[in-house]
């Protein structure tokens, strides 16, 4: 009777073991994480108002005392009547898209000959992708500032060897954002491509030599079909955060340079106004919504394929 | 072969020259003496002594570590539960959502992680008065809430790794899921908890966006000093702290990566 009773007790603290490790990160989440995206919708649905916080509150109670619910389509017609926001989204996706595709180009080869190098180089390879990864994203931006500059270092290498006898302007153009780009997202692209190749079945290119395939056919119809989810992985992961990106535009792109999360910013600081901005972030994560669920799906089915 | 060979390997050396010819120039002109960036004035470590009396700066960075030390600590423990949840427990409700919530920041966009947090603290702070000021709270509360979902990837994927029967043998010997998450499966994800520290605590150093938008008057951490010094151009004592910071780094990813590769080495199985 009494062992009975100590099982009941101990199931019952093992429940509550379980919620507890369950309920933190949950309610965690929850908390700073769903609930500030209810507030942005929220925010995006009112007006902009001069007054602390500026926009006008969601329930409004009249004098009768009754309250009433108050909200706004404006600051959506606003964005698609304006069309600097709609040349700002289309963009940010060129922008992005143009960067991740030269990106694979490059990562490709790297994430390959990686891949196919002998253990001991191999790690230490790895090592050498992996530590830019770590170093300040800012700084790393940053130190293209200075080779780009009119009177910067790749300018004064070019005009020293002759191949050009006027400065190029670099900085502060779209060529400096594209630069930018690829430079600080690569380890993201290498780093699955890697993983993948990694795994891929050396027999498999064998097997398709020895019945005859020509080195370019075998990497097209083989090895490229089969590092198809490490491609998939690399470009979401680089494409995905790159729409939205802040401080390469920012600091190595011109006035000219239309980036969403750009103009997010200085709606939000330089313009004070709120609903707008929150606008603007809901229509971005609704233009993020596909390619993130596509992502997260093919990650889950890489996991439980794996397990 | 060779043919092949030779374009993968110039693609290497392209490659690892792309990734590490600006930092080296970084440091390099970090020691310049002169007071145009780009112009070679000699050797000098001027720029380092200036950098260790700016006390805005040192602020700054003393900010930047204590908010990315508690960062790294409660988004390992909490990172390291929800690894625990989505790799071990296949069904309860509401998973969907959690997985949701779990993954997304890892895409999202900074500026919208940054502007959704902020709305949350102002209307928090007109609801029920806190938190009363934004700066070095708010900053760490944003930073747990994306860094712990890195971790918590990290620990899911060394947890899909290793097999389950370690923890069933527990299991079937008596022993309570509370002790054998104790004793069996957390000694064996130490390593994965290790590398999600270190990685929560650079993310949160690194970050610039979010904490722009978190943060309140007073608290200026060293990401967002250096970007509003580097926004007018390049500046040489930025190049003198970069490579500081990229000195450390270095170190610390050397060692971690020979650890873990010493700890592969010597258990094989695991």
């Amino acid at each position: 009777m009494s062992g009975l009773l100590i099982n009941v007790d101990n199931s019952f603290r093992e429940r509550l073991w379980k919620n507890l490790i369950i309920a933190i990160p949950y309610l965690w989440l929850l908390l700073f994480f769903l609930a500030p995206f209810l507030i942005v919708l929220k925010i995006s649905l009112a007006d902009p108002i001069v007054a602390q916080p500026p926009f006008t509150p969601l329930f409004q109670e009249s004098k009768d005392g009754s309250m009433s619910i108050y909200t706004t389509f404006d600051n959506y017609l606003y964005l698609f009547q304006d069309s600097l926001y709609l040349v700002t989204y289309l963009s940010s996706v060129k922008l992005a898209f143009i960067s991740t595709v030269l990106a694979l180009l490059i990562g490709y080869p790297i994430a390959y000959g990686i891949a196919r190098s002998p253990q001991p180089t191999r790690n230490i390879l790895l090592l050498l992708v992996v530590i830019p990864f770590w170093i300040s994203f800012l700084l790393r931006v940053y130190a293209w500032m200075g080779i780009l500059k009119t009177k910067g270092l790749l300018n004064g290498f070019l005009l020293w060897i002759g191949i050009i006898d006027q400065p190029l302007e670099l900085l502060y153009t779209d060529i400096a954002v594209y630069i930018g780009m690829i430079y600080s997202y690569l380890p993201f692209m290498i780093l699955p491509l890697y993983a993948n190749l990694e795994k891929l079945d050396i027999r498999l290119l064998e097997a398709a030599s020895d019945l005859g395939a020509r080195r370019w056919e075998v990497f097209k119809d083989v090895t490229l079909p089969l590092s198809l989810p490490g491609i998939i992985a690399g470009c979401c992961l680089m494409f995905i955060p790159a729409i939205g990106e802040y401080v390469i535009p920012a600091l190595l792109g011109g006035a000219d340079t239309l980036m969403i999360g750009r103009v997010l910013f200085d709606e939000f600081f330089l313009n004070r106004d709120w609903p707008v901005a929150s606008a603007v972030a809901i229509v971005l994560v609704l233009l993020l919504v596909l390619p993130i669920v596509y992502f997260q799906k093919r990650q889950n089915q890489e996991l439980w394929s794996e397990s | 072969m060779t043919q092949r060979s030779t374009f993968i390997f110039s693609m290497l050396c392209f490659g690892f020259a792309f990734l590490y010819i600006p930092i080296i120039l970084v440091i390099i002109y970090s020691f310049n003496d002169s007071k145009l960036v780009t112009v070679w004035g000699g050797w000098s470590i001027r720029w380092y002594i200036e950098l260790f009396n700016n006390e805005n700066i040192l602020n700054a960075a003393l900010l930047s570590f204590r908010i990315a030390a508690i960062t790294a600590t409660c988004a390992t423990i909490f990172g390291t539960m929800a690894g625990l949840i989505l790799a071990r427990l296949r069904q309860f409700r509401g998973r969907m959502l959690f997985t949701g919530m779990i993954a997304s920041p890892l895409v999202m966009p900074e500026v919208i992680t940054g502007l959704s947090l902020l709305l949350l603290f102002v209307s928090l702070q007109n609801l029920i008065g806190w938190p009363s000021q934004r700066g070095m709270n708010t900053i760490t509360i944003a930073h747990i809430t994306f860094s712990m979902a890195y971790v918590a990837v990290i620990i899911q994927s060394r947890l899909t790794e290793i097999n389950e029967s370690l923890e069933e043998a527990a299991m079937d010997l008596g022993a309570r899921p509370a002790r054998v998450i104790w004793d069996i499966t957390l000694p064996i994800i130490l390593p994965a908890m290790i590398s999600g520290w270190l990685l929560a605590f650079t993310l949160s150093l690194d970050d610039l966006v979010i904490s722009s938008f978190v943060s309140g008057p007073g608290a200026t951490t060293l990401p967002m000093l250096i970007f509003s010094k580097v926004r007018l151009g390049v500046s040489p004592d930025i190049n003198a702290l970069a490579t500081i910071l990229i000195l450390l780094v270095t170190i610390g990813v050397s060692m971690a990566g020979w650890i873990i590769h010493r700890q592969k080495r010597l258990k094989p199985t695991s």
